[in-house]
């Protein structure tokens, strides 16, 4: 398995690590919803097929990443900074330099 | 159905061994079953044994997709032990390893348990109080367990490294001597010809597509590739799937499914005649009646369906296996495989009615169900009997989560990869 780092460029899975599913989204911190809570921690999506995950490049440039990756064939289709792509509802709105 | 013994096996020798018959049936699905376990490994295979033979329910069919004991039943490394911590689990597995003990004279089928003993090694004085207490913990509840300090150890195991250049010098084992092997193929195919003599119909190329519910939502019977099939009860068994076919009744689980890879070397002269785990990373080893070491370690990481494993994991293990045992490092790679496993978010597993009327959960086996074969069976049919779980299952509920009764050996969280 090759996953192309948008810094580093196509390294082998080995210089990554799993962390696993990113298609969720951490509620809130004030939500006090149970099953909100319960879904966010407890249940996956499990596919078998194209999967969303998230790799953190440990012995590269250590940036977390965020890849598409087909479980059954283990073919990545996308890799992105996780930094672009996920967005938190209670994270304060810090501008990146260059950001618009 | 011939009755195995002495007296049959010598009988048909004399006779060029032309009278045996076939193991089990092959019939035609019929319409309708009282019960339908979906899955042929081991799990389903025991629960339509002890359904028939423990509870007089024998109008149950088994549907495999494919053939009876290929998924993880036939790719494990037939470890079994009982040597668990927690509550909730640990009576489950000693109960499971108590019906291995009597298994082979109760099916009449020679399932080759061998009571070779596990050691645990630990490397440090704080992974051995670890042990300690885990294993006091096993002695409280009456299962065998001891600890042993770096000679014994050196007596039992003498080709381990003890040298000074050991990378992670052993301190001593935790031992449970009722731990051991057990043929996987054999345990599969023994259940199979007692349910099959029970009046179980064993139905194999038979894929569950989709289930059949009526008006209040209850499951009423499923859709096959050999045509729709009524039951009153249905249960799943099917390890890694069990997110996928859970998922055709609308059930959304807290289960990823992984993959576990193992290996055997060339057969070789008897070496290592128990089964050896090394504490200061995860590999494990033994050697089967046919000489070959089988080995394996951790999981690859990563969710997958692809039954096929990474180079990675394997230069990650063969350093640990050699750290451990130095003489492996001569060893010849004969095979590998992978098997995909239903990892649960506290990689403990699940047994009980589902929130869907009429559908039963055996699943969350992670990289440990084969020991659980009889014990799981045993529960799983007393459960989908009795609509209700054993005291020996009654903490493995789905809802558990959901409560905050996780049963977390590891501590690890809910995080299936790292269980
Ligand atoms: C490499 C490896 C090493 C392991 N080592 C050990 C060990 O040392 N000790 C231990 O205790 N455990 C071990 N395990 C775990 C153990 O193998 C499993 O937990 C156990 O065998 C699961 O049994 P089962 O009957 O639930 O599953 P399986 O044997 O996988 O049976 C499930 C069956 O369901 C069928 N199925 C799936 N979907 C459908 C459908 N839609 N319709 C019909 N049928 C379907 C499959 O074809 C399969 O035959 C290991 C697993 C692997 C892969
Ligand atoms: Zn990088």
């Amino acid at each position: 398995m090759r996953i192309t780092c948008p810094c580093c460029g196509e390294r082998d899975y080995g210089e990554f690590a799993i962390y696993g599913d990113a298609s969720r989204q951490r509620p809130h911190m004030d939500d006090t919803d149970f099953e909100t809570w319960y879904n966010y921690v407890y249940t996956r999506p499990n596919p078998k097929g194209r999967h969303l995950e998230f790799w953190h490049h440990v012995q590269g440039c250590r940036q977390w990443l965020v890849v598409e990756r087909d479980t059954v064939t283990h073919e990545v289709y996308g890799v992105a900074l996780a930094r672009d792509v996920v967005t938190l509802p209670d994270a304060p709105k810090a501008k990146r330099k260059g950001a618009k | 159905m011939t009755h195995y013994s002495w007296f049959s096996v010598f009988s048909k020798a004399l006779s060029g061994n032309k009278g045996w018959d076939r193991a089990w049936r092959d019939p035609e699905p019929k319409a309708a079953y009282d019960v339908i376990i979906v899955g042929g490994g081991g799990h389903g295979l025991a629960t339509a044994y002890y359904l028939a033979k423990e509870h007089g329910i024998t109008n149950v069919a088994v549907l495999e997709k494919g053939w009876l004991g290929g998924g993880n039943t036939g790719r494990n490394t037939t470890i079994i032990r009982s040597n668990y911590m927690i509550d909730g689990n640990t009576h489950f597995y000693e109960k499971s390893l108590q019906l291995w003990e009597g298994l082979s004279k109760d099916l009449n089928y020679n399932a080759m348990v061998s009571h070779r003993q596990i050691y645990n090694l630990f490397h440090s004085p704080s992974q051995k109080e670890a042990f300690a207490k885990r294993y006091n913990i096993m002695r409280s509840c009456g299962i065998d367990g001891e600890i042993l300090d770096r000679n014994e150890v050196m007596k039992e195991l003498p080709y381990l490294d003890y040298s000074p250049n050991a990378r992670f010098p052993v301190y001593g084992a935790a031992k449970q001597p009722r731990a051991g092997t057990a043929r996987h193929d054999a345990v599969a195919w023994g259940y199979a010809r007692g349910a099959d003599m029970r009046g179980v119909d064993l139905i194999q190329n038979c894929e569950v597509t989709g289930f059949q519910r009526d008006a209040s939502g209850a499951v009423v019977g499923v859709e096959t590739t050999r045509g729709a099939i009524k039951a009153k009860k249905v249960g799943i068994a099917v390890a890694g799937h069990t997110t996928q076919v859970a998922e055709m009744a609308g059930l959304s689980l807290p289960i990823e499914s992984h993959l576990l890879q193992a290996f055997v070397s060339e057969p070789y002269k008897p070496l290592i005649d128990t089964v050896i785990t090394f504490g200061a990373g995860h590999f494990y080893i033994s050697q089967s009646d046919k000489g070959g070491l089988v080995f394996g370690g951790d999981l690859d990481g990563y969710n997958s369906f692809a039954q096929r494993g990474n180079f990675h994991l394997i230069d990650h293990l063969l350093p640990e296996g050699k750290a451990m045992i130095p003489c492996l490092s001569r060893l010849r790679f004969q095979r590998t495989w992978g098997g995909i496993m239903d990892m649960t978010m506290d990689g403990s597993p699940i047994i009980c009615k589902s929130p869907v009327e009429g559908l039963y959960i055996n699943g969350g086996w992670c990289y440990g169900g084969f020991k659980a074969t009889p014990g799981s069976g045993w529960c799983f049919a007393h459960t989908i009997a009795n609509d209700r779980p054993h005291e020996f299952n009654a903490k493995l509920t789905l809802d558990r989560f959901r409560r905050g009764y996780a049963i977390d050996e590891k501590g690890a969280g809910p995080m299936p990869g790292w269980h």
